[in-house]
Parts: C-alpha cells; structure tokens; sequence
C-alpha cells in the first residue's frame, strides 16, 4: 500500500484523490450563490409571498475524478440542490459553471450537448425505469436522443454497458419487473454511463437497497470511477455509506451548507455542532462502543419560517446571542468550512 | 432442550406455562403464504424465548421473514393468504396465541402484547384527533370514565415525551412530525402497560437525530414499565446499541441467535459474518477499502433449495450443505465449541467434515 501524507496537509479546498496530477486544472462544475425559492399558495386563487428557500445561496466546486458528498436530513435542501445541477430543476438565483460554461441561463435546446456531459442516477430502483421498455431500449435510449451512432453500434454499446455494471448480455430483452432491487440500480447505472459523463449526480443511489446488495453498488460506482475518470456528487442521509464513497463532504441544514471538508477531516474533527451531533446520532455497529450522544432537541424547523440568525440555534447547545440574531458566513481555513459563529472563528472569512 | 417436559405436557389452553422469568416463548413456528399455487415459507420454524425485560433484535435483510414473524406473533398476518402452520407462541399469563380467535386475539393486542410499525405517517388514521386514538386504545380494553381515561392520555404523551400533552391532545396526526407521529405510536403502544411490545423499523423512516431520539425514548420506557421488546431492524448500528440478544434471520429460518456482544466478535455464520463485513467503514488513511459483498440473491421462498438455504451464496460451501439442512445448534466443532451461541451451520456442527 502507498502510504499518503496526511489529508490535513493538503491545503487547497478541492483536493482529493486526484490533487497531485490535477492540482492545476479548473475544477469541472462550480456552482456559486445558487438559490431555488419555492412559492406557496396563500389562499385558492392568489399567489403568495410566502416562500419556501429550499435552496438559499449555495456555493460549491466539483474537481474531475472527484467524489463530493452531500449530506442532511430530509427536507433540507439536498436532492434539490442536486437536481439543479443537472437542471432538471431551474435555480431562481445563481450560477453553474460546468467545464468553464455557465449552463444557468441556457435554454433547453442550447443545453443538451450539456446533459450528454452530466447524468444523474435516482434514488427509486423501481420508479426510474419505465416498465414497459426492456432493459435493451432502456440504455438505449440517451444513446437514440443524442443521436450516437446507428441501432447496430447503439446494441453493441448497451451489451458492453451490461458488461461493464454486472449484468449478463441476455438481460438485453427482459424487463425490469424480472429484476431485483439491486440489479435495476446497475441498470439505472449504465443509462446513465451510456454517454460517456464527466459528473453523474447520484440521489440516494443505495437507500433502497439492502446492506449486502448496498456494498455491491457502492463497490461499482468506485470501480467504474476508477475505470473512466467521473465525478461523483453523492447525495446521501447515510453518514456511513458517504464517509465511505467521499473525498470531500458538505453537510447540509435548511438550504444551506453548514460545514464543508475533507472526508477524514470532517468525521475526525466536526466543528460545526450540527455535524457533531448528527455524526454521535449514527449507531455503531459496535457493542462494545459507548455511545456519547449529542442529543438534540426538537426537529428540523419548518422551512417556510426559519429561524432568524443562525438556522440552527433553536437545537444547538452552544447558541449565544449573537447566533440568534446574525447569520454566520462560512469561515474557512485550510478547505475547512465552517457556518459557526463559536466554532467558526479563528479560521478567516470566506 | 427447546422442549422441555412441561410444554410437551401441555394443552394449548393452559394459560401459564412459561418460567416467571420469561415473558415469550415462541416454538418451532412456521407462517406461510399461500400465493396462487405457490406456497411462500415466509416463516419456517423458528424458536426463540424473551425474558422480562429484555431487548431481543431480529435482524435480516428485506424478505428473510422478520416482519412475518411478529405479524404471526400478532395474529395480524395478511389475510386470506397468511396462515400460522405450525408451531406455538406462548406469552406469559395468556398462553399460546396462536391458537386465538381472531376475536381473542382482539381483547390480547393492546393490553398484553403491542406493535409499532415502521410508518407513523400511514400507521395513525388522519381524520381522529391522536388524543382520541390513545384514548381508544386504553377504552377498548378498560371500563373507565372518560376524564379518567383522558388524564391517563395526557400522562401518556408526557412520558413518551411530547411537549405541551394538554395542547397536543387535541393535535392531528398532520400537524406533528414523523419522530411526534412515532412519540404517539409508542404511546399508543404502551397505553395498557403490555408485558412485551413488539416494533417493527421502529426508526427507519426517521433521520438520524430523531431516530437516536426514538431509540433514546424506548430504553428509558422499557426501564420504566419493565416490558420486554422485540426489536426488528435491518440495521446492525441500531442492533449494537439496543440489543441484549440477537437473532440473525435468514430465508425463514434463524440462522445465528447469540448476545449481542459475541454476535459483533465471534460472528459464526458466513451469512452473519458477511452482513458485518459489508457494513461501510472509513477509508484508512485516504486509501479506498473495497468493500465486502455477499454475492447472489436471497432464495425465492416458494422454491427452497434442499440443504443449507444459504448455500448458494456461501463462501465456505462444501458436500453437506446441499444434501441436508443444519440444525440451529452449539458449536461442537472449532475453537469456539461448546459456547452458548447457536447456528445453523456445518462448519460448525459437523465432526466429518
């Protein structure tokens, strides 16, 4: 085994794996201020002023051959900041930036030499395909609405894709009902590698599944992003599974990113009281681990009211004045990034 | 051992058979599914005892017969195609459920043994206030007073630890959220102080801050009342932190059955052995650790293989375990022969191998 120098040496905030032969190159996808404010309904007929921040000033970098992963509780924000980036989602507010184009503004026809370059693969083995196509027609598909090659070459693509996730040549007729959970995701899988991406944004990809079939994805996805160089945004509840995938982790609370870092930094030293508290909420499967709970009090707080100053004050033990009155920035040092006004100083402003 | 003189003596409607100390005797009980043609073993002799007080988990992963298992102790299989087939369940003080009537059973659920289920959002009817629905669950099996019953509601939703009881009385289930809904679930659950509570992913459907919350609320009402709970779960983190015994199901049949600390030392079943393996871990020192896979599928229960039924996926696989099924049994062979821990393995069982 090589061993390599510690993660904290490594200075700039979008180092992992790939730092050393990639350090120079521009990052693949960076999304700055970006916003999706949802509108309620006030009564019937009118429209409201209430809103609805599900995504509320959002920054972040993907580098190539990156895994950055995507944590939080439901309903804070994750899955929409994810489907932004693929836009099947259109931002109210800020820009994408994938491979130097700021993709935000582009109209549908504009953006689909875009989408041939970001794939996204869904947390539901059982709604994502379309029962009535075969598994054939199914990774076919992208192929038919780039316009990639003739129905021969197209076939001869969707065999090596079969291949290359696990499955055998003769699924190619078969439909997914005689499938199992875990052999859809592979499914889903090669859809979405069938146009060769550079960033696949996979929403919950294994929470569906269970622990046994779960390591057998998870496996996958690294292998196939050993094999072709992809970017990986990972959006996952699963603190464990992420810890595991990641090179960099963001965890997520009511629309923001509360903390952002190197994957073995994050779960070595948290700093934000959130991330403490959600990272001593994960079982361990251990007996023989005491268990030190951060126990937090209450739930999320309903999003269309969030608290004033920091969104987190009303759970958080350690909430002074301050926190209930002013929002923190994000402080950075070192490609740590904290949203915290008592743990967050100390580093500077970002 | 599993059958002791005094139980083959006697007749299932002898209410007490058990010793003091345990509270659920469940023999050799088998629940099938019968499907068009196909009969689904879903549950397929399983033995297991609860004593006072204690936390047994079942663990397994989807279709292996965990949730079967407590649906059969309930009495609530899915009707017409579920039906216990064999095999005893006897609770201390009542005797063997399963041979109750559907009416029977009815006065039993609630006031002897209690479930709650992994869906808080779909296990509350939405159109009864939840203070009504505690309430009921009290009055269908005591005669009291409405005032009464209702002090005994709001004593209730403090224990379980809802804020504001009075307010939250006359709450609908809409306007709380999952981790409230289960804080009710519970509630109901406990109303009649039951001897053993059976909870089915109790948490699954939660975020993790508020299942540490559940899991947090459910020891201190067990150390409370002193009810025993039968915990099933697909997640070993919550096994190792709740758990005093644990038993490993697999394909109908319970495969390992030990306490919790040997289940995580000295894992014994290849099948157990490879669920731990499997569960994701930090990479050490930025290296990626591939993980541990349990290749193929769980077997299709209407067409059981003969032998091991954990044969076509094990790794240790040899002659015996396709002609001829283990027993759940102590290890006789091996270093650790003679413990108390049980499996159903030949690795373990088998002197001629």
């Amino acid at each position: 085994m090589i061993s390599k120098p510690p993660v904290s040496a490594e200075a700039s905030p979008d180092s992992g794996r790939h730092a050393d032969n990639e350090a120079s190159q521009e990052p693949l996808l960076i999304a700055t201020d970006l916003r999706r404010y949802f509108s309620l309904p006030d009564g019937l007929f009118r429209k409201s002023s209430r809103k609805v921040k599900a995504v509320d000033g959002v920054n972040l970098t993907i580098g190539a051959g990156e895994t950055l992963g995507l944590v939080g509780e439901s309903g804070c924000g994750k899955s929409t900041l994810g489907r932004m980036l693929v836009r099947l989602d259109e931002p109210t507010a800020g820009d994408v930036i994938f491979e130097g184009q700021n993709i935000s503004m582009l109209s549908e026809g504009e953006l689909k030499p875009v989408r041939r370059r970001i794939q996204m693969v869904f947390q539901n083995p059982f709604s994502s395909l379309n029962p009535r196509k075969t598994i054939g027609e199914t990774i076919c598909e992208p192929l038919i609405v780039h316009g990639v090659g003739d129905a021969r070459s197209r076939q001869a693509r969707a065999m090596e894709l079969l291949d290359i996730v696990g499955l055998r040549r003769e699924h190619y007729n078969r439909y997914p009902h005689q499938f199992s959970g875990g052999q859809r995701q592979r499914i889903g899988i090669a859809r979405a590698f069938a146009l060769e991406p550079k960033l696949i944004v996979c929403d919950e990809p294994v929470s569906a599944l269970d622990v046994s079939i779960q390591s057998q994805i998870l496996n996958l996805i690294e292998d196939l992003q050993r094999a072709f160089g992809v970017s990986y945004l990972f959006i996952s509840h699963d603190l464990r599974v992420v810890e595991h995938v990641s090179d960099r982790v963001a965890v997520m609370y009511l629309g923001r990113i509360v903390e952002e870092a190197p994957t073995a930094i994050l779960y070595r030293s948290p700093r934000h009281p959130y991330t403490q508290a959600l990272l001593a909420a994960v079982p361990v499967p251990d007996p023989s681990v005491e268990q030190t709970d951060i126990v937090l009090e209450g739930g999320v707080p309903n999003p269309i009211d969030p608290p004033q100053g920091c969104h987190f004050h009303p759970r958080c033990p350690l909430a002074v004045d301050r926190c209930r009155i002013e929002m923190p920035p994000l402080f950075e040092s070192n490609g740590h990034k904290v949203r915290c006004w008592i743990n967050g100083p100390g580093m500077h402003e970002a | 051992m599993i059958l002791g003189p005094k139980m083959n003596s006697a007749s299932p409607a002898t209410p007490v058979l058990l010793s003091d100390e345990d509270v659920l005797q469940v023999e050799d009980l088998k629940a099938h599914l019968h499907v068009g043609n196909a009969v689904v073993r879903a549950v397929d002799g399983v033995s297991f005892t609860i004593s006072r007080g204690e936390t047994l988990c079942i663990v397994g992963e989807s279709g292996c017969g965990k949730s079967m298992t407590a649906l059969a102790i309930m009495g609530l299989l899915p009707k017409p195609a579920g039906r216990i087939v064999g095999g005893r369940v006897m609770l201390q003080g009542v005797g063997d459920l399963a041979q109750r009537t559907p009416r029977q059973m009815r006065e039993i659920r609630g006031q002897s043994v209690s479930m709650v289920f992994q869906e808080p959002m779909t296990s509350l009817n939405p159109v009864f206030r939840i203070g009504w629905q505690i309430e009921e669950a009290i009055r269908v099996h005591e005669r009291i007073p409405q005032a009464q019953a209702r002090e005994r509601v709001i004593a209730m939703l403090d224990l379980v630890g809802i804020p504001s009881p009075h307010e939250r009385y006359k709450a609908y289930p809409h306007q709380l959220s999952g981790g409230m809904r289960q804080r009710v679930m519970i509630a109901i659950a406990l109303a009649c102080r039951p001897k053993l509570m059976l909870a089915d992913e109790p948490t699954t459907a939660l975020d993790v801050t508020i299942q540490a919350q559940i899991l947090r609320l459910m020891n201190r009402l067990k150390a409370e009342t002193g009810a025993s709970l039968l915990l099933i779960t697909h997640d070993l983190g919550v096994v190792a932190r709740m758990a005093k015994r644990v038993c490993v199901m697999y394909a109908g049949v319970i495969v390992e059955e030990a306490d919790v600390g040997a289940i995580f030392a000295t894992p014994l079943h290849p099948y157990t052995q490879g669920l731990l393996d499997s569960i994701p871990s930090a990479r050490a020192g930025g290296e990626r650790r591939r993980l541990h896979t349990v290749p193929g599928l769980v077997p299709n229960l209407a067409k059981l293989p003969q032998g091991c039924r954990f044969a076509d996926r094990c790794p240790h696989v040899y002659g015996r375990c396709r002609e001829e099924e283990p027993p759940l049994s102590q290890p006789t062979v091996g270093p650790l022969a003679g413990s108390a821990q049980k499996v159903r393995c030949w690795l373990h069982l088998d002197h001629r191998q």
